[in-house]
């Protein structure tokens, strides 16, 4: 398992050839990237900011719970903090199973979860404003 | 007693600042820590509604004691990932 925020470019292969195993039959990528659009404004950039310690714990969480809900093999998880321009990549995760079907349900709930419960913030900066976006209010038992 | 408080995103942008300290005297609730920080920094009054706590690194309910060297984080609604939340 890997678990990173980190204010350097996020690399896919990296995370690819961590979860792998010889008993991985698939791998799930999920790539989370900057678009240039949101409720109809033109997004300049993003900026990310995050609580790097609590993260990476809370995202060694969510990997155990699906491991137990699962038949997989490994899950890897990397967010990127700071300015990102359209086009780069905010988020990866990675997940190794012995068939496809696992690798896919458990990557996406695993994005599901990540956006619900990881301490990760996004500011979105357009043509003449900015604004913190701010997710559902979870319950607070989370 | 100190706790540390530690501020993300718009609320560290509303404070002016990504760390406090408030005395918690012979401890206090995670809630209460925000009361206290709130007469240091208005500008984060009113977010009681829509803020979680974490101390030391995990989420935590409002009535979750904080004592002397302790780690109080005000969460605001989580927003990672790239598309629409």
């Amino acid at each position: 398992m890997l678990f990173e925020i980190t204010s350097a470019a996020l690399d896919a292969q990296r995370l690819i050839d961590h979860v792998r195993k010889d008993e991985s039959g698939a791998v799930a990528l999920f790539s989370g990237v900057v678009r240039n659009e949101n409720l109809g404004r033109r997004v300049l950039y993003l900026e990310y900011d995050a609580y790097p310690e609590m993260a990476e714990r809370v995202m060694r969480e969510i990997a155990e719970e699906a491991m137990r809900r699962w038949a997989i093999t490994d899950v890897a998880m990397q967010h990127r903090t700071g300015k990102l321009e359209i086009g780069e990549t905010s988020l990866l995760i990675a997940v190794s199973a012995p068939h496809r079907k696992e690798a896919f349900d458990a990557c996406h709930s695993l994005v599901d979860r990540f956006k619900e419960v990881v301490p990760v913030w996004k500011k979105e900066v357009w043509e003449g404003g900015e604004e913190w976006i701010e997710g559902e209010a979870v319950n607070r038992s989370g | 007693m100190k706790a540390k408080v530690r501020l993300f995103a718009r609320l560290s942008e509303l404070a002016g600042t990504r760390e406090a300290e408030v005395d918690v005297g012979e401890g206090l609730t995670a809630g209460e820590v925000y009361h206290l920080l709130c007469r240091q920094y208005p500008a984060l009054s009113g977010l009681n509604g829509s803020i979680r706590y974490a101390v030391n690194g995990e989420y935590a309910e409002p009535g979750h004691s904080v004592g002397e060297g302790d780690e109080v984080a005000l969460i605001p609604p989580v927003s990672g990932g790239s598309d629409a939340v």
